[in-house]
């Protein structure tokens, strides 16, 4: 999972070159070898030196700020969706829906990797949900079919489908 | 800047010792545990900063990282590492140690539980020449390790390991001002009584983590145990002896003591409507994938369908075409048969509604519900054409939209503001047909009084959903009614196409189809044959399947149970209620005006055989989410799937026996390795079973293309191709596998039935395979039998699947996708059926 979640990353950023990353451990977390004998470790750490090399530090936040709220929802992705329990994920859509309200992209005003790696780890999640919830999380899935169709993000999830029109009217019946 | 921090939140200590730090300004203000700060998190979350621009952030990480640039410090690689690790692999530990050593006073427990964590950054310092984790200065990293360790740390009853390194280091950081202040600040006291407090507000402790996520199912391998491995190979070894011989099918099927009769049936698809592909695997496809496979377990199973044929659409399409609405019936009824003879849907019976039988079994209903008191009569207001001599229905009008003034609004809906409107309030209201202005008349109609029943449906419900299998959005739908509470329902309209209602005054009224629709299953049943009734009032004996789309779902679940429940006539109620959700057409809708999408009848056009369609269609089955049709899809899933995987594993098998060994079956002697193999097929059998028993047709689809995964990769492994030219070891163990294979590929034929009827065949066919294999191997629980002995002769091994190749598959592509020149005329064919759609619209009004 974190493997082809961070190959796809380096596509997206344009890393021509694959990178030697395995996984370690019961929870499989990812190992980046460098050619210099180092090694990084952690989906965040590596997907943030990805960026970093491949000069796409824009997608860590242009500003201090926005730098902060990118590691913050690199964080939450990690602590808090992964490996979630069915009840969390009510919770988290609930969460990220309410976040939403305003906002096009999860950190300020311009894609970064909040939204790609969000994107990715709730890819599963979305994909499931049922055309009423998408419909109750319409923030979250207005921006899931935003970043799906990104330019360049999707690589290896297959897309979802966004319907346009609502189907679930509270007057229906 | 706003700080909000509280006491005893060993996460505060990180920001304010970072705050100290850094020497950045921020004001600071003391909250409780509960106090909310950041409104879009469903906890009370603390720390948290409230940023100048408004932005909040609530991760204590983040808040130390931000401090620190703005300190006019870089966060390195090796930072953000010690960050995360402290995220992800730290803190679980930690808050749990701290939860048993402060709340359950085990102090030693606790250290043991974080043994393995820290000796990880014992080793990482032992890595390290400089005084601090990542440079010579104290960084973001050293604050926060070091404040989330302080409680431990300090604690001298705490024993978490040796750590001369970690404690080094511990103490050096403890030697800041910062740090210091921070503490005192926050943790008072002895800091592990202090957390007391706080620890006591978080949420109880996860320990067991979800591992497997259900989307990485494929990359999921089951891991067996070796008496699996040994019971399974034993099972093969048995073969086919014992089991019993197949029953053959004769009608009329009826229900058997100590049998499981199981009746299954798909919404009747409206007459005048050509289905398209989301109307074929919603109902038809899908009710017979799953009859044929409960005729394989031994079911004794009927499955009936027919069309639906009275109504206002039909009556509609009949002035259209100049015909009669029974011409029109019998033309479309045509139609319809043979769309579901080619897709190989082998109903017991497809019948129709326009019977006699069906004026009888509704009219009776009819009577019983209105003897017991459950109708009820009042007026509507409705329009009329004089001229045509006859009230209009919804779709028959057309005026000024009363919201927007679109002036081409339809009866029941505006096209322009999508809003619900009630034919009367139209201005300027002109009848379609004619083109005449229609008055305003009253008219006396029946309802069918839906609240009385409520008590005696939710109980039956509730019963129903705990004992049979409703998909999750039929449980949906059927509760959003409940909870919206039920209405009366007209179940009479001024028509002349449709079941008479059997009361003098109302002599020129017929029943609302939704009304008499369903009864269609009783009177399709009872045209099969004159003991109808042993499958319809027999709730004992029978269990009851109904496949749908999701939007007719409350005709089945509320509407038609209260007749049933209120004719108290013992009738048998559905048991199980499987719904669709919709297929799409490459991402838009499937539009009969636009030509946009694969309908019936054009499916044999395309080449393509009957059952790479239902192949596919069963793949994108929309099972619990939408799904779409795709060209390319398409293309891809028959040569990756069936061409590559399913198709080249049994032809290779086959052909290994013809070329290898003559055309007969080569003896076995079972090593590790294929008691392995066996055991793993056997396991995906299993699963195949337990799905589809919960009508899971799609996933339990999965399960068959990962049998013939195991199979090419056991056939790759051992390469028989190389050792038959060997010594004598090496031909027998060709040998061997060869025939286990083979025996995979009769397996994987019984598999198929369901899905691919003819392809199955065609395996049997081409292996000699015994008839009852199939029947055997689906039994019970599934068991993976030998079904192809020793010395068994084999037929003629041929190729199973054709490539599709990308031009053709552009070529229908560019057939289907819509705006192929001027379309005929004819009505919008969204993706759910007409009936359901327009009694909803009308019902909306009321």
């Amino acid at each position: 999972m974190a493997l082809r979640e961070l190959s796809s990353l380096e596509k997206f950023v344009g890393l021509k070159r694959q990178k030697k990353i395995s996984t370690q451990g019961e929870r499989k977390v990812p190992v980046l070898q460098n050619n210099n004998g180092s090694s990084l470790i952690g989906l965040v750490t590596i997907s943030s030196h990805l960026v970093s090399e491949a000069k796409k530090t824009e997608l860590l936040g242009e500003s201090v700020e926005q730098r902060a709220v990118v590691q913050q929802w690199l964080e939450y992705r990690l602590t808090r969706l992964d490996n979630c329990s069915q009840d969390e994920v009510n919770i988290i859509l609930t969460e990220l829906n309410e976040y939403l309200v305003d906002k096009v992209y999860l950190a300020g005003n311009s894609i970064t990797l909040a939204d790609a790696l969000m994107y990715y780890g709730i890819h599963h999640i979305i994909s499931e949900l049922a055309v009423q919830q998408k419909e109750k999380y319409l923030n979250v899935t207005r921006w899931f079919d935003h970043i799906q169709h990104y330019p360049g993000v999707r690589h290896h999830l297959p897309p979802v489908i966004v319907l346009r029109n609502r189907v679930y009217q509270s007057n229906q019946h | 800047m706003k700080l909000f921090v509280s006491e005893g939140n060993p996460q505060c200590v990180k920001v304010l010792a970072a705050l100290e730090h850094t020497g950045v300004k921020c004001d600071l203000q003391l909250l409780g545990h509960e106090e909310k700060v950041v409104s879009f998190l469903s906890r009370p979350v603390l720390p948290a900063v409230l940023l100048p621009s408004g932005q909040q952030l609530f991760s204590a990480n983040a808040i130390c990282q931000y401090l620190f640039e703005v300190g006019g410090k870089e966060i390195t690689d090796t930072s953000r590492q010690l960050l995360e690790w402290e995220a992800t692999e730290l803190q679980p530990v930690l808050l749990q140690a701290l939860h048993v050593a402060v709340l359950q006073g085990k102090s030693s427990e606790a250290g043991t539980l974080l043994k393995v964590t820290l000796s990880w950054l014992e080793q990482f310092l032992s890595g390290k020449s400089t005084q601090f984790l990542t440079a010579e200065t104290v960084e973001v990293a050293d604050i926060v390790l070091w404040s989330a360790l302080y409680p431990i740390l300090s604690d001298s009853d705490l024993n978490a390991g040796e750590l001369h390194l970690v404690r080094g280091w511990f103490k050096r950081v403890s030697q800041l001002p910062a740090c210091t202040k921070a503490v005192q600040a926050i943790l008072p006291g002895k800091a592990l009584s202090a957390l007391k407090n706080f620890l006591q507000k978080q949420p109880a402790l996860h320990t067991q983590r979800r591992e497997n996520l259900p989307s990485e199912t494929e990359e999921a391998e089951h891991v067996m145990t070796e008496e699996e491995i040994e019971v399974a190979g034993q099972t093969f070894s048995g073969g086919l002896a014992e089991s019993r011989v197949t029953v053959e099918r004769k009608h009329p099927v009826l229900p058997k003591e100590g049998k499981r009769n199981v009746l299954v049936t798909s919404a009747l698809p409206y007459v005048n409507n050509v289905p398209h592909l989301g109307n074929i695997i919603g109902c038809v496809l899908s009710a017979d994938v799953f009859s044929r496979y409960g005729r394989l377990r031994g079911w004794n199973l009927l499955y009936v369908c027919g069309t639906d044929e009275y109504g206002t659409a039909t009556e509609n399409k009949a002035l259209e075409e100049g015909l009669t609405p029974q011409q029109i019936c019998d033309k479309y009824f045509a139609i319809h048969d043979a769309i579901y003879k080619w897709f190989q849907i082998d109903f017991d019976y497809f019948g129709r509604t326009t019977t006699q039988q069906q004026t009888e079994i509704s009219q009776n209903i009819f009577f019983r519900l209105l003897e017991r008191g459950f109708l009820q009569e009042d007026t509507v207001e409705q329009l009329r054409c004089e001229h045509c001599q006859r009230f209009l229905a919804d779709r028959f009008v057309e005026g000024v939209c009363p919201h927007c003034k679109y002036p081409e609004a339809r009866g029941d809906q505006c096209d322009k503001c999508g809003r619900l409107i009630n034919a009367v309030e139209l201005k300027d209201p002109l009848c379609k047909v004619c083109g005449k202005t229609p008055v305003i008349r009253t008219s006396k109609h029946l309802f069918l009084n839906l609240p009385k029943l409520e008590g005696e449906l939710e109980k039956w419900l509730e019963q129903s959903f705990s004992t049979g299998d409703w998909t999750a959005n039929a449980k949906q739908i059927t509760r959003s009614w409940l909870r919206d509470g039920l209405k009366p329902r007209c179940i009479t309209r001024d028509l002349k196409w449709g079941t008479p209602v059997p009361l003098e005054e109302y002599r020129d009224k017929v029943f609302y189809v939704w009304f008499d629709a369903p009864i269609g299953y009783l009177s399709i049943t009872a045209n099969y044959t004159s003991d109808w009734e042993k499958w319809w009032k027999n709730p004992q004996q029978v269990e009851l399947y109904n496949f749908m789309a999701k939007d007719n779902v409350p005709f089945h679940s509320v509407v038609f149970p209260c007749s049933l429940l209120g004719a108290q006539d013992n009738y048998t109620l559905v048991n199980n209620l499987i719904a669709t959700e919709y297929l799409n057409y490459e991402d838009t809708k499937f539009s009969k005006s636009r030509g946009v999408g694969v309908f019936g009848d054009m499916a044999k056009d395309t080449g393509i055989p009957s059952d790479v369609w239902r192949f596919y269609l069963t793949y994108v089955r929309p099972e619990g989410q939408d799904s779409s049709f795709s060209w390319a899809d398409l293309a891809l899933k028959n040569n990756s799937e069936l061409l590559n995987n399913l198709g080249n594993f049994i032809n290779r098998a086959g052909m290994f026996v013809s070329k290898f060994f003559n055309g007969c079956v080569p003896e076995i002697v079972l090593q590790d390795e294929d008691k392995r193999i066996i055991a793993q097929v056997a396991w995906e059998l299993k699963q195949y079973i337990q799905l589809l028993d919960k009508v899971r047709i799609r996933d339990a689809l999965k399960c068959v293309l990962n049998v013939s995964r195991h199979g090419n990769q056991y056939i790759q492994i051992n390469e028989p191709w190389k050792k038959i030219k060997g010594g004598d070891e090496d031909r027998k163990r060709a040998g061997t596998v060869t025939s286990v294979s083979v025996n995979v590929a009769c397996l994987l034929s019984a598999m198929l039935e369901p899905y691919m009827p003819t392809v199955s065949q065609t395996i049997r066919t081409q292996l000699q395979a015994p008839d009852n294999c199939a029947s055997a191997m689906l039994g019970a629980e599934g068991y993976f039998l030998r079904s192809l002995p020793t010395g068994h002769r084999i037929g003629t091994v041929s190729p199973l699947f054709q490539k599709l190749d990308s031009e053709q598959i552009e070529i229908l592509r560019k057939k289907f996708g819509g705006q192929q020149g001027p379309s005929k005329k004819s009505s919008t064919t969204e993706t759910k059926p007409p009936t359901a759609a327009e009694h909803i619209a009308n019902q909306r009004k009321k």
